[in-house]
């Protein structure tokens, strides 16, 4: 080891001492930490590549016409909306599961600060997975489908419902991991909780609150049409139930629990 | 600076801490000291206010850790060197906490040299890390805000001797430089060559706190012999209160001299006659925490050189 003094190899930096970290560097921190390990690193790449996987299978099935911008976003949406929730869950629960929060919480002690940057590191993540997925897509359906009536109707629209889509999606994610506080259960309930969920809603009991409850159908027609007012409400609802509540539990949560020793 | 006043916690009906009360100075290095379990790593979580105390106040630097703007720049902590992400970069690791707290990126670099963890080392994942290695990479990381004070809970587990003595020089001239240090471990021979103080914490109390010589108010006398069973019976004749040590050893609460007296009076050859020096502590070290939930058996072993004879 060096013998070298602190005072000898201390660099003169002393702004900063008293000044709080803002949320925009916490953010930018968090959004490092998602991709900065190995699993988290691959799990974006992952998505990338199935998402080139999906739209390039997607254009190779049915005619020039049926390849408009609409049709291969239904499906090429899909990877990035499976995977950022899981990239949402790892980024809460990666704190407890490999103890990271030790370090987290002892340099941001105001721990509602560390759960508002992982929130705005979430929805970067998710519109700039969005950016690429849409520049895949749009990229396979102008080499498969040129000048096509049609191609590039409603595109607008239906990008800013797939942001809503991806980026809501994500934050379940979180609130999943927030809730949870440990990666595998987390993302077990992600993936069968709503199922679960739509087995119930199938029973002709909650015939009138399922489609209001229930995320599939509440929640997948923003991939798949340009979607009405009363479709958006029920995502609203869906995304209350969903969304909002698991963020409140575990804000509540993890602002009182002790971090793990 | 470091301060707390009667601070408890319980967990469940269990007092894991009870009325822990002490103040660690600038310019000194305070030795933390109790078996596994006494309660070392809960109070140092409730300074930096990982855990919250059920009663009673923490303050370091006059204030709340919390109410610090940017604790990481004025506190540096080492808690749990295995509390790092597996599959981050040793690099990576300093490099977010570094953005964190705002200092440079080049901090990163002199610190990984500080510690002499190399550029293969750094680049290499955290889960690949051997327990020193990782209490290296622990130790650039909380000196990376350049820090006034410095809380490390058990930072010599996993070093070897080489490591151990380049913490010693480290913690040193961090003190001489007007930094605190409270430094914890559940081996008197990993702190008191260090420790201008020493805190004595035992089921989850502070047992005995103070200077070395403070602690060590009663001095005593190696002595061994081997007729033992006589030298036993010559000093309670003298009325010497003795206590068993190491190696079928005893330490006798008085002078050499006197205890010659007695082994003389007895008719028993001695082996050996010495001044307690450590072995003081080292008893009181036990005695003190042996009421703890999980206190280490009153016999010693090889790592408490005192008893052994091993160092001077």
């Amino acid at each position: 080891m060096s013998t070298t003094t602190l005072a000898a190899s201390t660099p003169a930096y002393g702004a900063g001492v008293h000044a709080r970290p803002g949320l925009g560097r916490l953010a930018a921190v968090e959004l490092r930490k998602i991709v900065d390990t190995r699993a988290g690193f691959w799990l974006q790449v992952a998505t990338v590549a199935i998402t080139a996987l999906v739209v390039i299978v997607r254009l190779a099935v049915g005619g020039a016409a049926d390849h408009t911008f609409a049709s291969v976003l239904t499906v090429g949406a899909l990877p990035a909306a499976a995977l950022l929730p899981v990239a949402g869950i790892l980024l809460v629960t990666s704190e407890w599961s490999q103890r990271t929060g030790m370090i987290t919480f002892a340099l941001v002690p105001v721990r509602s600060r560390v759960l508002g940057a992982k929130l705005i590191a979430s929805v970067v993540l998710a519109i700039a997975m969005l950016a690429v997925s849409v520049g895949i897509i749009a990229a396979g359906v102008l080499v498969a489908s040129p000048g096509v009536d049609g191609t590039w109707s409603d595109a607008g629209t239906l990008i800013a419902q797939s942001a809503v889509y991806l980026t809501s999606g994500m934050l379940v994610g979180v609130a999943f991991g927030m809730v949870v506080l440990a990666s595998a259960p987390a993302i077990v309930a992600l993936f069968t909780l709503p199922t679960a969920w739509g087995a119930v809603a199938s029973l002709s009991l909650f015939a009138d609150v399922a489609p209001w409850l229930d995320p599939g159908r509440a929640l997948d027609p923003l991939l798949r049409e340009v979607v009405s007012t009363t479709q958006w409400a029920r995502a609203g609802t869906a995304l209350a139930l969903w969304m909002v509540l698991p963020l409140l539990i575990g804000t509540w949560r993890i602002t009182r629990r002790e971090v793990a020793a | 600076m470091i301060e707390t006043e009667q601070i408890t916690k319980q967990l469940g009906r269990r007092t894991i801490v009870s009325d822990v009360s002490f103040r660690c100075e600038p310019g000194t290095v305070t030795g933390f000291l109790g078996p596994n379990g006494a309660g070392k790593t809960t109070t140092m979580r409730m300074l930096v206010g990982l855990s919250e105390p059920d009663s009673g106040e923490a303050r370091i630097l006059g204030g709340r850790y919390r109410d610090l703007p940017n604790p990481g720049r004025r506190v540096g902590i080492l808690l749990d060197a295995a509390a790092q992400h597996a599959g981050r970069r040793g690099r990576e690791a300093l490099a977010i906490s570094a953005k964190t707290i705002g200092v440079p990126a080049q901090r990163v670099d002199t610190l990984l040299e500080l510690v002499g963890l190399d550029e293969t080392a750094a680049r290499r994942r955290v889960g690949q890390y051997s327990l020193g290695m990782r209490q290296r990479l622990g130790f650039a990381h909380a000196l990376l805000g350049d820090p006034e004070v410095l809380i490390l809970d058990e930072p010599a587990n996993g070093l070897d001797p080489e490591g151990m003595r380049w913490m010693r020089g480290l913690l040193r001239g961090f003190a001489n430089r007007g930094g605190t240090v409270l430094l914890s471990s559940h081996l008197l021979a990993e702190v008191e060559a260090v420790a201008d103080r020493m805190m004595i914490i035992g089921g989850g109390r502070i047992q005995a706190q103070g200077t070395r010589a403070e602690l060590l108010t009663e001095s005593g006398t190696i002595v061994e012999a081997a007729d033992l069973a006589g030298l036993d019976a010559a000093l309670q004749r003298a009325g010497l209160a003795t206590h068993p040590a190491d190696g079928d050893r005893r330490l006798v609460e008085a002078e050499p001299e006197v205890v010659a007296r007695a082994a003389l009076a007895g008719g028993v050859v001695l082996h050996r006659l010495a001044p307690a020096e450590g072995a003081g502590l080292e008893r009181l070290f036990f005695e003190l925490t042996a009421s703890g939930a999980s206190a280490p058996s009153p016999t010693t072993d090889s790592i408490h050189p005192e008893l052994t004879g091993a160092t001077a």
